[in-house]
């Protein structure tokens, strides 16, 4: 079953095409890696799933229904439906700094009312335990590393019970020994079958644990695959240079 | 010089310091979500009203609070037509002068406190489903005070200073006891005591706004 479908997405910053026409199908269940140099627009790609970045024509269905049609966003509440079940996970964490890392988990589902205060809190507890970060539940996100901003960054935006999760080069900004602690976590997302879409250099991570590799270049798709196929035998040439620079 | 004297010198300058007080307090009430409201006009879309608090904020903060005093004290008055209908209290004419003003100054210290919030704070409430006025509550606002604290807490004790320039306007409050003292007994214990009222005033407002500060502190 396809839950995000783009098609013929454009989108430019100014004079500048970031992205030229693209369309991909995401499946339920899969772990969708989209790889690429700097600038491909891989990241433009992933934030217009979630409008934060609105885009100049073409569609994206999720779930069936258009949050985008030729262009045309869909009215506010209906967006507002079809956000919420995405989650998304960023690069630089954005937890919130004024808030525990318990508050941080609990804020939008107490504010969207998903359940009684009780249940958010045992709720916001089990995903902490599930993140390895129970003990931190009363710290304040400038107390801890990156790695695990990271992991409660995962487990809030889990906290919404998204049945998408959007993941924008989360392991980019630590530093290489906290990466895996964060790439454990999400091996252990993908375990559970949930729905992933991960914009990432960590090619051993695309490698292994995701199902599809999209590589995007100058704001087009060149080439997808399964992993096995995309990284031992790419059909293109960009493909092909791309990955020996980044393959080690 | 006995302490009778200092006595009988005190009564009617505490009473000044009153009105001092009563004038900083409802300056800064108001003063404050006025600032605020000028911010958000100032960053809004909507073009003639950004241009209106832009344009406010310039002449607020561009002529003497002195002038602007005196302007709608004896100014205002003068106008043709509508002038008579715009004598106001004295009192009520400077709380209105300091409010007017000093919501100028919070409007740009808290457009700096905005500034410094990074959009990834309003990308994570996105994502998160916060509606706009939820985001503003929740999550930039409180963020956006603690950043503008100590410039909030820097003006307020100017603002408490300031209020001497209700003697300009003959409001009568704690400079004007003690000039009309100092002038009556020549003798310049009168100063002297104002100015230790002004900083007890000060000290206690520093002391309110430290406390203030480690409550909005987080690691």
């Amino acid at each position: 079953m396809t839950v995000i479908s783009v098609v013929d997405v454009k989108k430019s910053f100014g004079k500048t095409e970031v992205l030229k026409g693209i369309s991909l199908n995401i499946k339920k269940n899969e772990v969708v890696s989209i790889i690429g140099p700097s600038g491909s627009g891989k990241s433009t790609l992933l934030r217009s799933m979630i409008k934060l970045e609105e885009i100049n024509s073409g569609s994206i269905i999720i779930d069936g229904e258009a949050l985008v049609e030729n262009g045309k966003y869909a009215k506010p509440q209906n967006v507002k439906n079809m956000i919420a079940k995405m989650g998304m996970v960023f690069q630089h964490f954005n937890l919130f700094p004024h808030l525990t890392v318990r508050e941080n988990l609990e804020i939008a589902p107490n504010m969207a009312k998903m359940g009684t205060k009780a249940e958010i809190r045992q709720r916001s507890e089990a995903l902490l335990a599930k993140v390895g970060l129970r003990d931190w539940m009363d710290a304040f996100p400038g107390n801890l590393s990156g790695g695990q901003k990271q992991r409660v960054a995962i487990a809030r935006a889990l906290m919404m019970e998204p049945e998408i999760l959007l993941f924008d080069e989360p392991t980019s900004a630590l530093d290489p020994e906290l990466t895996v602690e964060v790439l454990q976590v999400m091996k252990e997302l993908a375990k559970e079958k949930m729905t992933m879409i991960v914009v990432t250099h960590e090619m051993g991570f695309a490698k292994e644990v995701s199902t599809k590799s999209i590589f995007m270049d100058q704001g087009e798709v060149v080439e997808e695959g399964k992993p096995d196929q995309l990284f031992t035998s790419p059909q293109h040439e960009r493909t092909k240079a791309f990955l020996k620079r980044n393959l080690k | 010089m006995s302490l009778d004297y200092i006595m009988t010198l005190l009564k009617p300058m505490l009473e000044g310091a009153q009105i001092t007080v009563l004038l900083f307090i409802i300056a800064i009430i108001a003063s404050i979500p006025l600032g605020f409201l000028l911010t958000l006009a100032a960053r809004s879309k909507i073009k003639p009203l950004s241009w209106f608090a832009h344009t406010y904020i310039y002449v607020m903060r561009g002529t003497p609070l002195l002038l602007q005093l005196l302007f709608i004290c004896f100014g205002l008055p003068m106008l043709p037509v509508v002038g008579e209908y715009l004598v106001l209290d004295r009192f009520v004419a400077a709380a209105l002068g300091f409010i007017l003003n000093y919501a100028a100054y919070f409007a740009e210290i808290f457009r700096g406190g905005l500034i410094s919030i990074d959009k990834g704070q309003y990308e994570a409430a996105h994502v998160l489903g916060l509606n706009r006025w939820q985001t503003m509550t929740r999550i930039i606002i409180p963020q956006m005070i603690r950043v503008a604290l100590p410039a909030i807490a820097n003006e307020s004790i100017t603002l408490v200073k300031d209020t001497a320039l209700l003697y300009a306007v003959a409001v009568p409050e704690l400079l004007h006891f003690a000039q009309t003292a100092v002038n009556r007994d020549f003798t310049i214990m009168p100063f002297f005591l104002a100015g230790i009222i002004y900083l007890l005033m000060t000290l206690v407002l520093s002391f309110i706004f430290k406390w203030i500060e480690r409550r909005f502190r987080y690691a």
